[in-house]
């Protein structure tokens, strides 16, 4: 068992390893959103007001922290395709470890990485006037893992089952991305006609970024209860389906 | 007590017959090559004995463990150099030494003396701290050695260690290889399709082609299986010397042909003298004489109707090969 867990702290460590040393990615992480956040916050927040009062920067902020997670982990699930094609997948599938422990380094050290990326937007996010209280951080934190372990494990599981990088680029296009329009990331979904508030209580995100929304400005759509339970139920799924996707790569 | 024993281990995918029931026995601190063209099969006999691939048929033991039924004592008992390279660029030789020595459960007090000890094994220990992806190829194959040999493996297995290196970067390789048996006793299984490799570093060999083992000998033995050197003379009167050499038991076969004799015979280049001496004799002027010792290369062709150089660039080596090149560039 102590092996297992050597061999975990390990593969989390190589990822923490590459993500710091890869200068171009921890930029580009947070570049799209930082775009977003500007583009929304100062843009269309100057024309818009809320229903109920509070700024629309601070609206879209949960939002635009739920894209830097969602990508930034789906994207550390990626690294299984670069692995193997690369060849460095070989290597640890044959070293006398099971394949469940490679799975969870390689999910933790990803969610880790995307939850370092989150706090970097969290950092440019109050230098931008953000309203971020400051005991709300360990939770925020916390939710910012979950939802961070779920989608890593989304992405193992999908590069698990692909063979190159082209066809990522097609889930990320059309599921990915649709995940974070469909979450409420940018705009309330109470006004939206009704077929997207269906496809929104679908998507995962939505209950990530509702979860920041309530820890971050009080309230939001629905409960903090209802938004970790399916969080965790979301979880549940997405690394079992990791553990039985990742175990069946073929040598 | 062999160490590596495979009975009748086949594997097939869907009608295709990879390798077909190929028996073998490799002893301890043996180096054993399997000698075969692309896609004889070689790297999916490698395969499976180090668990990567189940076998569809036959039993096969590492170190006492079944590849089968218990692949993790096989994993732990064995180091493997990939035929295509298997190492974290992002990450320093260190690194990658250090992850290596942790899945295998090098104790933490000994991971940093084992990485040091086979970095200097390797002449890379002052390399430790820069990053894979500023090696080159020859350097990158010898930290893969390295890598294998972390963890005190029984067995080492090699597939196509030299494939792509230059002259210079093999002969290298090969002397790490046999230190590796002179200091560390450690049994080395590898697969070639370089007839010069598997003759100077190979105990034994076994040549296979199309999944099938041919024949299985030390190199000398395989060469002798052929029946002795070739010498052609050049001469004035060929049928003069033949006849004359006639009667002398060490000649296995002698053929005279427009102005020359082709002579088949054992240790050749001792027998030059003697048959000087009878063509001078007999008054035969003698022009030229070749020795030819067969080679690897007359083995595999008596036995397979083909030679292996014929099969070396194939497609899929030379996109292999492209693909390193590219990797190496960036």
């Amino acid at each position: 068992m102590n092996q297992e867990f050597i061999a975990i702290y390990f593969l989390w460590k190589r990822e923490i390893i590459r993500f710091l040393r890869s200068k171009s990615r921890i930029i580009g992480s947070i570049g799209m959103p930082f775009f977003f956040l500007v583009m929304l916050g100062f843009g269309i927040g100057g024309i818009v007001s809320l229903e109920g009062g509070g700024s629309y920067l601070d609206f879209v902020a949960p939002g635009i922290l739920g894209m830097v997670l969602l990508f930034g982990s789906v994207f550390s699930g990626a690294i299984v395709i670069i692995d193997k094609q690369f060849g460095f997948l070989k290597e640890t599938l044959v070293a006398p470890v099971r394949r469940e422990s490679i799975v969870l380094g390689k999910a933790l050290g990803g969610a880790s990485t995307a939850v370092i990326q989150g706090m970097l937007m969290i950092f440019v996010m109050a230098i931008l006037g953000v309203s971020i209280p400051l005991h709300t951080i360990p939770l925020l934190f916390a939710v910012m893992f979950l939802v961070s372990i779920a989608f890593v494990s989304l992405g193992i599981s999908l590069a698990s089952i692909m063979e190159d990088m082209h066809g990522f680029q097609l889930i990320v296009n059309f599921l990915i991305f649709p995940m974070f329009l469909f979450s409420g990331a940018i705009f309330p979904l109470d006004s939206v006609p009704e077929i997207l508030q269906y496809l929104s209580y679908i998507d995962p995100l939505t209950y990530g970024v509702d979860a920041m929304r309530i820890v971050l400005m009080g309230t939001a759509r629905f409960s903090l209860a209802l938004d970790l339970g399916v969080l965790v139920a979301f979880l549940a799924v997405t690394t079992s389906l990791a553990a039985y996707l990742f175990r069946r790569i073929e040598n | 007590m062999p160490i590596i024993s495979a009975s009748n281990i086949t594997k097939k995918f869907n009608s295709f017959t990879a390798v077909n029931s190929v028996s073998l026995q490799v002893e301890k601190g043996e180096i054993f090559g399997l000698l075969g063209p692309n896609g004889a099969g070689k790297t999916t006999f490698i395969s499976m004995l180090v668990t990567m691939k189940r076998p569809s048929s036959g039993r096969a033991e590492v170190n006492g463990f079944d590849v089968s039924s218990d692949p993790r004592g096989v994993r732990k008992s064995i180091g493997i150099v990939f035929q295509d390279q298997a190492l974290d660029e992002e990450l320093t030789a260190y690194e990658n030494l250090d992850l290596h020595a942790a899945l295998y459960s090098v104790p933490r007090n000994e991971r940093e003396i084992r990485i040091m000890e086979v970095l200097k094994m390797v002449e890379l220990d002052s390399r430790r701290d820069d990053q894979v992806k500023t090696f080159s190829g020859g350097m990158r194959r010898r930290l893969e050695i390295a890598r294998g040999l972390i963890h005190y493996p029984k067995v080492l297995f090699l597939d196509e260690p030299t494939l792509g290196l230059d002259p210079q970067t093999r002969k290298h390789i090969w002397e790490y290889i046999n230190k590796l048996r002179r200091e560390h006793n450690v049994t080395v299984f590898l697969t070639t399709h370089y007839m010069e490799e598997a003759d100077t570093l190979c105990d034994r060999i076994a040549i296979i082609d199309h999944g099938k083992i041919i024949m299985m000998d030390t190199p000398s033995g395989l060469k002798d299986s052929l029946g002795g050197d070739t010498l052609l003379l050049e001469c004035s009167s060929p049928r003069k010397l033949c006849s004359t050499l006639k009667g002398q038991e060490c000649i296995i076969d002698s053929k005279p042909h427009n102005g020359k004799l082709t002579l088949r015979l054992d240790n050749g280049e001792k027998k030059i003298p003697m048959i000087m001496q009878k063509a001078r004799d007999a008054g035969v002027a003698v022009s030229s004489v070749s020795l030819h010792k067969p080679t690897l290369d007359d083995v595999f062709l008596h036995y397979t109707g083909r030679t292996i150089r014929e099969e070396n660039i194939s497609s899929a080596e030379s996109f292999r090969m492209h693909a390193r090149a590219r990797r190496r560039m960036r």
